[in-house]
């Protein structure tokens, strides 16, 4: 039996809560003398209709955004291996630092002399991912892995019209992020796809076929979305090289390498950071993020503007500390990618976050990571869900692993979505679906390190237990789910006829 | 060390075992020996968490905020009031830690919210397709350009000075790769004066009001744009679109901007976000999320992601757009933040704005040693010459605790003593007479210190007597 929740439930906008003369807002006493609004805005210029906004009060607002809240399912209320995402906790001091005035109500544009703080703060940030990417050379502008993605084959191309050479290409692994293509076609350049070996590893004959001399670079994110790390990754480095193309690390997997290995050991010359995934930026429900990236020392000279820089202390006083700035003189670099300096209230979390963490706290969160990745793989097959949902390479996966739900298609008549849609029932984030392309139905499923063995060991349980109520009867998950504040819904229908906004 | 992990030595040697491996370095396995790091990272060891709170206070307490002094620094973002009820509500867990609608099914509180951001943007721009955000206003206008290069398919942007420096930056940046110019267009007597329109133009861009404060008119921009066949975009100031004439009804095919001044902190410059406003032909080419209505199996109302064949998740090397996060907790500041201020809220917000800038700007105008750069209908804006050195005035005014604007020269060399001045409804009268006094003072000391020095190196004589 399937429980329909009631009709006064359904959900009206705030739009439709407004009544004429309601209000929240009271503004401060003008103070000043009152001109008529004509002499300082000609009518030509003005509008003649204010925009229609809601008209509500206060309670109205805050009970309307709390019951629209609780529509929605979230990191605090239960687990969420969304794969390639990685939903770990994120911890409340940071919102608590990030909300301190010195920070929150920092002008962009105060003078360095007077964002000292601010400044060393993003200098430690900036020496700290250097570090752990080993690429020494930081820059914090990016606003999220996509834009950091596209400052990356700026950079690439800068660098090589810096000598004088014109490339076309850019190489992307069948695996790869779908922002890696997009990026490159925004960046000018033209794709070529890369093809996976039967071991779930860049094919590297195809590598070799396809890295020519007009190629400008290899976008690959290691581990790869399939969740299995490029063995051969010093081999791909010595090819692409070779050609004199870039090697450019896509950063979203970073969190099962922590302390372990570096991109910039690996011979990535490019690398960029989701601050919202490694970092525990909270996701916000789709950002903010942050995606700085790191370079090496040949890719250096060409970095956006404007620089967080840190000079010795005024000459001749013993008590000099140093002094941060913002350095604008880079007359290489490829300019701005967008205002001010970066989304800064990122940095203070991520900050906070290396702090509290350390250098073996760091190395802890990425063994971790990956032991319950592995842990809960190894789960699945003792329960014998892998016999519907294999592993599509059955390897030691790093920080998630990829099914395919192909076998469970055919064999018990449930498609990878429906079971998606059943393990909402059992208050589960349902894993990323339908990703990687190259996998049949595929699952990508990551666990991340705040995870409790127990919770895993649940998760486990209930694709089971799904898997064994679709062999009895399929109609189940494919009408999944019930419990959830709505069914599931017609996107055909809001794709054909597109309804975007509220009529007024 | 902090930790936020649970494993325990009895899980780990239970999970390894249910593995099947010895250790957890055998994890690792796939990672070459020579690869991996033979010492630690170099950085230091872990912290409790009320060291970590220090730490982050310290580093605080070195920053002089819009708490510590007198600030009428604007230029892009601002020190709005914003309402409490914003921290309370996109602090909620529920808003705060799930990520892209991906499941309708259990996001529906998030993608209503856009639904609902959307339609407020459509009402404040006047066009009718709104996305749910990207990630801020310099990169929307770069964004904005993107569409133009393609829906027109020429090669050069037509960039009025009166765009922000960082956008205008941005755009170039962005240009570079796709083999197109950017021409800047002048300002005359503080509104843009475009050079004559070609076929070769893709998109006229221009900011509403501009860099300098000053109120362009819109309607006759985009006129000029579509006459010669190209797209008209406008970065706009949110809070202006309160009482000024809307994009849309002016003509504009694209209207973005910053919205940080729509309840979201300074943050020193994020993360806020910036919203991007379509006419309808142009649907089909915005970058990143849209939220539409639909219905659910039993009839429901209910919302989704949608058009979502633009997007680089679906199409790849073939979508609008590679943007995939954006900004979306900060789009949800700027949907509550436009409903507690209202319909009639909005309007009295942006009159009180004006009506405080006129008074400025008049108190300013009148000292000795201040004119205005121009004479222009502004907002909430404007931008003054003063007749003295404009960082040494800035240094003076600082020691009495005012920020009394951000200094021109550096983007506009023929204003080299400009000053930009910004307003916001936490400046009141009382604060607005305190700059003139300080800002008046400063002029006079620096200008005349200025003459001291000229009349002293004319003079061959030593001027280190005046200074100290």
């Amino acid at each position: 039996m399937r429980v329909v929740a009631p009709r006064t439930e359904e959900a009206l906008t705030i739009f439709e809560r407004s009544r004429p003369g309601r209000r929240a807002f009271a503004p401060p006493p003008l103070g000043v003398p009152h001109r008529p609004l004509d002499e300082l805005l000609p009518g030509h210029l003005r509008r003649a209709q204010p925009p229609r906004l809601p008209e509500v009060s206060e309670p109205e607002i805050v009970r309307h955004y709390t019951r629209l809240s609780k529509r929605n399912f979230d990191l605090d209320s239960g687990f969420y291996p969304l794969g390639s995402c990685t939903m770990k906790h994120n911890p409340r001091l940071h919102e608590r630092v990030a909300a301190l005035p010195g920070h929150a109500r920092l002008h962009p544009l105060q003078r360095p002399e007077r964002a000292q703080g601010a400044l060393e703060l993003m200098w430690r940030l900036q020496s700290a991912l250097g570090e752990i990417s080993g690429l020494p050379h930081v820059s914090l502008q990016p606003s999220a892995g996509s834009h950091g993605e596209l400052a990356g084959v700026l950079l690439t191309r800068a660098y090589h019209e810096d000598r004088g050479e014109r490339r076309t290409k850019v190489l992307t692994p069948d695996t790869a992020h779908g922002t890696n293509p997009a990026t490159v076609t925004m960046a000018g350049y033209e794709v070529v796809k890369i093809g996976t070996d039967p071991d779930g590893n860049v094919d590297l004959d195809d590598l070799r076929a396809k890295a020519t001399e007009d190629v400008a670079c290899l976008m690959l994110t290691n581990p790869s979305t399939l969740g299995l790390f490029e063995p051969a990754v010093a081999e791909i480095a010595e090819i692409v090289h070779g050609v004199g193309a870039t090697l450019y690390y896509d950063g979203a997997n970073l969190n099962a390498i922590m302390g372990i290995c570096r991109p910039g050991d690996m011979g990535f010359d490019i690398v960029h950071f989701n601050l919202h995934k490694t970092f525990t930026q909270p996701h916000g429900g789709g950002g903010p993020g942050a995606g700085p990236i790191a370079v090496s020392n040949r890719i250096e000279p060409f970095l956006p503007r404007p620089q967080v820089v840190r000079r010795d202390g005024h000459n001749g006083s013993d008590l000099a500390r140093p002094v941060y700035d913002l350095d604008f003189d880079r007359p290489k670099s490829i300019g701005r990618l967008r205002g001010f300096q970066g989304n800064y209230g990122v940095f203070v979390r991520t900050y906070a976050y290396i702090r509290s963490l350390g250098a073996e706290g760091l190395r802890h969160v990425s063994e971790t990571a990956v032991l319950n990745a592995n842990y809960l793989l190894a789960r699945l097959r003792s329960l014998g869900v892998l016999e519907h949902l294999p592993v599509a390479y059955d390897r030691l996966c790093m920080h998630e692993f990829t099914l395919s739900g192909a076998p469970m298609k055919r064999d018990l008549q449930i498609r990878t979505l429906d079971l998606a849609k059943r393990l909402l029932d059992f208050g589960v984030h349902p894993p990323t679906v339908y990703f990687p392309l190259l996998v049949d139905e595929a699952l990508l499923i990551e666990p991340t390190e705040t995870e409790t063995r127990e919770t895993l060991d649940a998760f486990a349980e209930i694709v089971a237990e799904i898997l064994h109520e679709a062999a009895g009867d399929p109609e189940i998950a494919r009408g999944a789910p019930y419990t959830t504040p709505v069914r599931r819904l017609d996107e055909a229908r809001a794709a054909r006829r597109p309804v975007l906004r509220q009529e007024l | 060390m902090t930790e936020y992990t649970a494993v325990t030595d009895v899980d780990r040697r239970e999970m390894l075992e249910a593995i099947g491996v010895g250790c957890v370095d055998d994890l690792f396995a796939d990672i070459p020996r020579a690869l991996r790091l033979a010492h630690g990272l170099e950085l230091d060891r872990g912290r409790s968490e009320q060291e970590v709170y220090a730490e982050l206070r310290e580093l605080a307490a070195r920053n002089v905020s819009t708490e510590d002094e007198l600030s009428f620094v604007g230029a892009g973002m601002y020190d709005n009031y914003v309402p409490a009820l914003i921290d309370a509500l996109i602090s909620r867990a529920e808003f705060l830690t799930p990520y892209t609608p991906y499941q309708p099914e259990v996001s529906q509180g998030g993608l209503q919210a856009m639904f609902e951001y959307q339609t407020a943007i459509c009402e404040l721009t006047g066009l009718p397709v709104s996305n749910a955000s990207v990630y801020e206003g310099p990169s929307a206008v770069a964004a904005a350009g993107y569409i133009a290069k393609h829906y027109t398919g020429r090669s050069r942007f037509v960039v009025s000075r009166g765009v922000h420096p960082h956008a205008i930056e941005t755009l170039r940046t962005l240009a570079h790769g796709w083999e197109m110019d950017v021409v800047e267009a002048e300002l005359r007597d503080g509104l843009t004066a475009l050079p004559t329109l070609d076929d070769g133009v893709a998109a006229v861009i221009v900011a509403q009001p501009n860099f300098l404060g000053a109120v362009e008119d819109l309607a006759e921009i985009a006129a000029a744009a579509h006459e010669a066949g190209a797209l008209c975009i406008a970065s706009c100031d949110p809070i202006a679109l309160s009482l000024l004439r809307s994009p849309g009804e002016c003509g504009v095919d694209i209207a973005v901007g910053e919205g940080q001044t729509l309840g979201n902190r300074l943050d020193f410059g994020g993360p806020s976000f910036g919203f991007f406003s379509v006419n309808e032909p142009l649907t089909r080419r915005v970058p990143g999320r849209i939220a539409g209505e639909t219905v659910d199996l039993d009839g429901r109302r209910g919302f989704v992601l949608t058009l979502q064949t633009r997007e680089q998740h679906i199409r790849r090397e073939n979508a609008t757009s590679n943007i995939c996060t954006a900004q979306a907790l900060n789009a949800l500041a700027g949907v509550i933040y436009l409903s507690w201020l209202g319909r009639q809220g909005f309007t009295e917000l942006g009159e009180l704005l004006v009506q405080r800038t006129a008074y400025a700007r008049e108190r300013l105008a009148a000292l000795p040693g201040v004119e205005l750069l121009h004479e222009q209908p502004v907002f909430r804006e404007f931008a003054v010459t003063l007749d003295a050195p404009v960082e040494r005035v800035i240094e003076r005014c600082l020691r009495h605790g005012v920020n009394p604007g951000y200094p021109l020269a550096a983007h506009y060399p023929e204003h080299e003593r400009g000053l930009l001045v910004a307003i916001t409804e936490l400046r009141d009268a009382a604060d607005i007479d305190r700059l003139a006094a300080v800002l008046g003072e400063a002029v006079l000391a620096e200008a005349e210190a200025e003459a001291a020095d000229r009349s002293g190196s004319m003079s061959g004589g030593s001027i280190k007597e005046v200074h100290s």
